[in-house]
């Protein structure tokens, strides 16, 4: 066990900062020293300004001294995916393509948690342009699963994943197109969320697949997960499909949601291919929502079954055509072979992207392709709205659904990655959440094999708040924030 | 061979950038001539996770165009994406609208070049088949050693406008950008100016034995960017094609380019070349609704269209074709004509003369306006600026007219005033009292000075020849006379009392 301060639940350092105990200055700096002494082994970061995270940490400080503090996470850490934009600052996603490439400009995030007062810092690994689920797509950096380094941390936000479960940041965030906040957080033991799609910006967030993306938390607890949100959400004249709504209170209306819930259980989620000591879990998680009286129903999500084979070419179609920018003309890599615009091109692609990405903008480019549009792009997008019809009608009879995030724990190094289609498989309780724009939140809550597993709950659209709310209640009733990876 | 007579058949794609300050799905600002790469924004160079948000003006100039051209405005349009990369594309592909785009339908009236420039030619209306929003691309140039590109044009806001296959010939192609032309910059919705690339267009073009009811394989001309290369491609492609047809060949579909040097149009690409744009619907921009109650708002900001307003200037106010062809395509212009004859409304062919002539002619002088209306390169017009700086306002020039009508002061000495009024700004009746130029009216003294130059022996000689007949003769009498009363004399009153003295 390790005493970094960044283990510690936002709350408490909130309240050790507002005591005057710690300062944000010795806040980041056992951070930076966490990463020295384990990340060496992790790989979570694939670099940070350390100055520039210094100077925020003092100017933190500067305000609390003249009252001036902005809010709960002023000075507090939070570690960026590195497919969200800090203007300054190197933006690669993890990409030969974007190696030398620097932002100009900060994502709405990012310039919302500037605004509360946080830390933005660090580049976190993930897999190549948020496409994978176990950061081994990262043409940068292999990153290692904190509670076994011979396992993956999962992804494609592996990197926030892994640093938050190691202690090197107390915050991070991550996007989630199929499940890459939800699965790597499972993976590491953390809690992850998954905003409603379009409750948070894009603006400043590389794109993978626009209609599925979503920037969220990845946190130690519940209600850092929370806060975390609350900084970020909200409507952007950047982005069009921003959510107009009001943001509530996510604290003050989490204390007023109490149970018991009605509680949905989908049965094409523990089918075939769950792991049996996973399953074992996620039932516990069940039994526990049942004794606190909730009423436990199985319900049916039969259009689900479609979902990894429609989200696979929606995402691809979406993906081949945001990566076309990736052109070597403007920024990025250009290949120095070339010596034409065509050469440019398909030299510079060739060179600056990674099998996994090019596999996936030769499927996207096929779907939309003429003569097969109808049969693929289009039949994935009404099998997407059969997808949240599904859901739409569960909700009618339950406040939100217990289902895992993952079939497996973190699987080692290399062991599915010659099996694509099992790959992809992995994604399959994740990717319907994504196809319904629904929220969903994973929550650690057992071990399986000595590693971490979680649940995930799912909510009805803008619904956050029931699902932080009953995570928040499963969370105190047991002790895996208090536990911590080996290292 | 036989000598079967041919028609044209012409569809045009005109692009027209519309007139708004920033891009139509970014925050940067859009304006012609800037220096290169200044006017660009993360959006615009499509870095790494920007995204495109409508401009609501550049929608509200979309819609403003529909209502204008009747069109309807679909209760819900959307966007979609055209992949093809290219460098002048910064996201390698273009936001456009391919089954949903923001008007369906509507129509423009165009007017054939008459049989001379003071007769009304023909006028026929051309259907549209509609009109879409989408993004303009940036410019390539090709310096030695390279290609350089400015994206201050990517993104700028471009409405295309699709006819139907209704145009039968050049001249009623070129009638047809002409009246576009007129349309949308008389509404304030583009400037439409092709030598800044402003309005750019694409030709189809067949031709079939006339009675022929099917259209015939079509070839597509690309950027003809100004009036003589739409004029000059679609009068050669439609011989090329004849030549073809009669030489036995059959038309290919292909997409071809205009050489304005050797005067032919050339293949770009045949059919099997054709790109596969495949489209698909953005995801970053949600599809956009219009209301009833927002096109009610956005109709009544319209005026009136120039060919109506052309006909009420003829038929209410009995002005001239020429005089309505120099005001109409010109809305400041004419809302100075019609504030002036709200002023006095007795002699609105008066108003317009003085206007068409004198007050363009000294605007002109000024350098505040150019009157070439229909010169090719450029239609300038009068803009509301150089009006809002006239030193003459539209009651002041009635005032003018007024005074002359009323016979205060004479023709000749109106046309001094209205010099003064130019370069003093001062009212028509201020100048004449200044300078004691009200015309005398004073039939007494009118006839006294007469009777003293007809006294004169200079006059025998005129008095003769007139009473001999000569009607001329009088005129040498009248000089005199309005040289002795200063000018003042109104000549009516001095023509008809010198006839009563000679009678």
């Amino acid at each position: 066990m390790s005493d970094s301060l960044s283990f510690k639940s936002v709350a408490e350092l909130s309240s050790l900062l507002a005591a005057g105990k710690i300062t944000s200055l010795e806040l980041m700096q056992s951070c930076i020293d966490r990463i020295s002494a384990v990340d060496g082994k992790i790989g979570a970061f694939l670099g940070f300004d350390q100055e520039d995270a210094i100077a925020q940490a003092k100017a933190s400080d500067e305000r609390r001294k003249n009252g001036k503090t902005l809010g709960p996470l002023d000075g507090i850490p939070v570690g960026l995916k590195d497919n969200i934009s800090l203007a300054g600052q190197p933006l690669t996603c993890a990409s030969k393509m974007l190696k030398s490439y620097v932002s100009p400009y900060d994502a709405t995030v990012t310039a919302r948690l500037r605004q509360a007062g946080a830390i933005v810092w660090g580049w976190l690994n993930m897999d190549e342009f948020a496409m994978g689920s176990t950061t081994e797509n990262s043409a940068c950096k292999k990153t290692c699963n904190p509670w076994d380094i011979s396992r993956v941390p999962g992804g494609s936000s592996g990197g926030c994943a892994a640093a938050v479960s190691a202690g090197m940041t107390p915050l991070a965030l991550g996007s989630d197109t199929g499940g890459s906040i939800r699965q790597p957080a499972s993976y590491c033991g953390v809690v992850g969320m998954k905003p409603t799609y379009g409750r948070v910006s894009r603006y400043g967030v590389a794109a993978f697949a626009s209609s599925l993306d979503q920037v969220g938390p990845l946190a130690h607890t519940v209600e850092d997960a929370a806060l975390l949100l609350q900084a970020i959400a909200g409507a952007d004249s950047h982005d069009g499909t921003a959510l107009v709504n009001p943001v509530p209170d996510y604290l003050r209306e989490m204390d007023s949601k109490k149970g018991p819930w009605k509680v949905g259980v989908p049965k094409e989620f523990f089918g075939d291919g769950l792991d049996s000591a996973v399953r074992e879990q996620v039932q516990k998680a069940i039994e526990f929502y049942k004794k606190a009286g909730c009423t436990i129903t199985e319900i049916s999500l039969p259009e689900t079954r479609y979902a990894v084979a429609a989200y696979y070419i929606i995402a691809t179609a979406e993906a081949s055509s945001n990566l076309a920018r990736f052109d070597g003309i403007r920024y990025g890599h250009r290949s120095d072979k070339a010596t034409d615009a065509v050469d440019v091109y398909s030299l510079s692609r060739a060179e600056g992207f990674g099998p996994e990405v090019k596999r996936r903008i030769i499927l996207g480019t096929y779907v939309l392709t003429s003569g097969y549009y109808d049969a693929y792009y289009v039949r994935a997008q009404k099998i997407r709205t059969l997808i949240r019809d599904d859901f739409m009608r569960a909700f009618n009879d339950v406040d939100f659904i217990l289902a895992p995030v993952s079939p497996t724990i973190a699987p080692k190094f290399g062991e599915k990655s010659n099996d694509l289609l099992a790959l992809y498989l992995g994604d399959i309780y994740t990717i319907p959440v994504n196809l319904a724009g629904l929220p969903a939140i994973s929550v650690p809550c057992g071990v399986a094999h000595e590693m971490p597993v979680s649940f995930q709950l799912i909510g009805k659209p803008l619904d956050e708040v029931t699902l932080f709310a009953a995570a928040r209640e499963f969370e105190k009733a047991h002790d895996f924030v208090t536990r911590h990876p080996q290292l | 061979m036989s000598s079967t007579e041919f028609e044209i058949v012409i569809g045009l794609e005109v692009h027209v950038q519309l007139k708004t300050k920033s891009k139509v799905f970014a925050h940067a600002a859009y304006h012609y001539g800037a220096e290169p790469n200044t006017l660009i924004d993360p959006v615009v160079l499509a870095l790494p996770g920007a995204l495109p948000v409508l401009n609501k003006a550049a929608l509200t100039q979309a819609v403003r165009y529909g209502l204008l051209v009747g069109a309807e405005i679909p209760p819900v349009s959307k966007w979609d994406r055209k992949n093809y990369f290219y460098p002048d594309s910064p996201k390698n592909y273009q936001l456009s609208q391919k089954d949903f785009p923001i008007t369906m339908g509507g129509e423009v009236e165009i007017e054939l070049p008459g049989p001379a420039r003071n007769i009304m030619g023909e006028h026929k209306v051309i259907r549209l088949h509609h009109a879409h929003l989408e993004e303009d691309v940036g410019k390539l140039s090709h310096a030695t050693g390279g290609s350089l590109v400015d994206y201050n044009r990517a993104g700028a806001p471009l409405l295309e406008i699709v006819t139907e296959p209704d145009l039968r010939s050049a001249d009623e192609a070129v009638a047809l950008l002409n009246a576009i032309r007129m349309l949308l910059i008389s509404a304030g919705i583009a400037d439409c100016d092709m030598e800044k690339g402003q309005m750019r267009c694409d030709a189809n073009v067949s031709v079939r034995p006339k009675g022929q009811k099917e259209l015939n394989t079509r070839t597509e001309m690309k950027n003809l960017n100004s009036i003589s290369g739409v004029k000059n491609a679609i009068e050669y492609e439609a011989r090329r094609q004849i030549r073809e047809v009669e030489a036995g060949r059959t038309i290919q579909q292909e997409t071809r380019g205009w050489n304005a040097e050797t005067g032919r149009t050339y293949t770009l690409r045949t059919k099997e070349d054709a790109h596969d744009y495949r489209y698909f619907p953005d995801p970053d921009l949600m599809p956009v609704k219009v209301s009833e109650e927002e096109k009610a708002q956005l109709k009544a900001t319209l005026p009136e269209r120039p060919y109506d307003r052309q006909r009420r200037y003829m038929e209410v106010f009995n002005l001239p074709f020429t005089v309505t062809s120099v005001f109409v395509p010109d809305r400041p212009l004419c809302e100075y004509f019609e504030a002036a004859v709200s002023e006095y409304p007795a002699n609105s062919l008066g108003i317009a003369n003085l206007i068409a002539n004198d007050l363009l002619r000294d605007l002109a002088a000024s350098g505040k306006a150019s009157v070439d209306m229909f010169g090719e390169a450029d239609a300038s017009t009068v803009t509301a600026a150089s009006l809002a700086d006239c030193p003459i306002k539209p009651a002041q020039l009635a005032g003018l007219v007024k005074l002359t009508d009323e016979g205060v002061i004479s023709k000749q000495q109106a046309k001094d005033v209205f010099t003064e009024m130019f370069s003093t700004g001062k009212d028509a009746s201020v100048i004449v009292d200044e300078k004691g130029l009200r015309q005398s009216n004073d039939t007494g003294e009118i006839e006294s000075i007469i009777k003293e130059v007809l006294a004169q022996p200079t006059s025998a000689k005129s008095i003769a020849e007139f009473k001999a007949g000569n009607e001329k003769a009088l005129n040498a009498l009248k000089g005199p006379v309005m040289k002795a009363s200063k000018g003042k004399a109104n000549p009516k009153l001095v023509d008809e009392i010198i006839r009563k003295l000679l009678g």
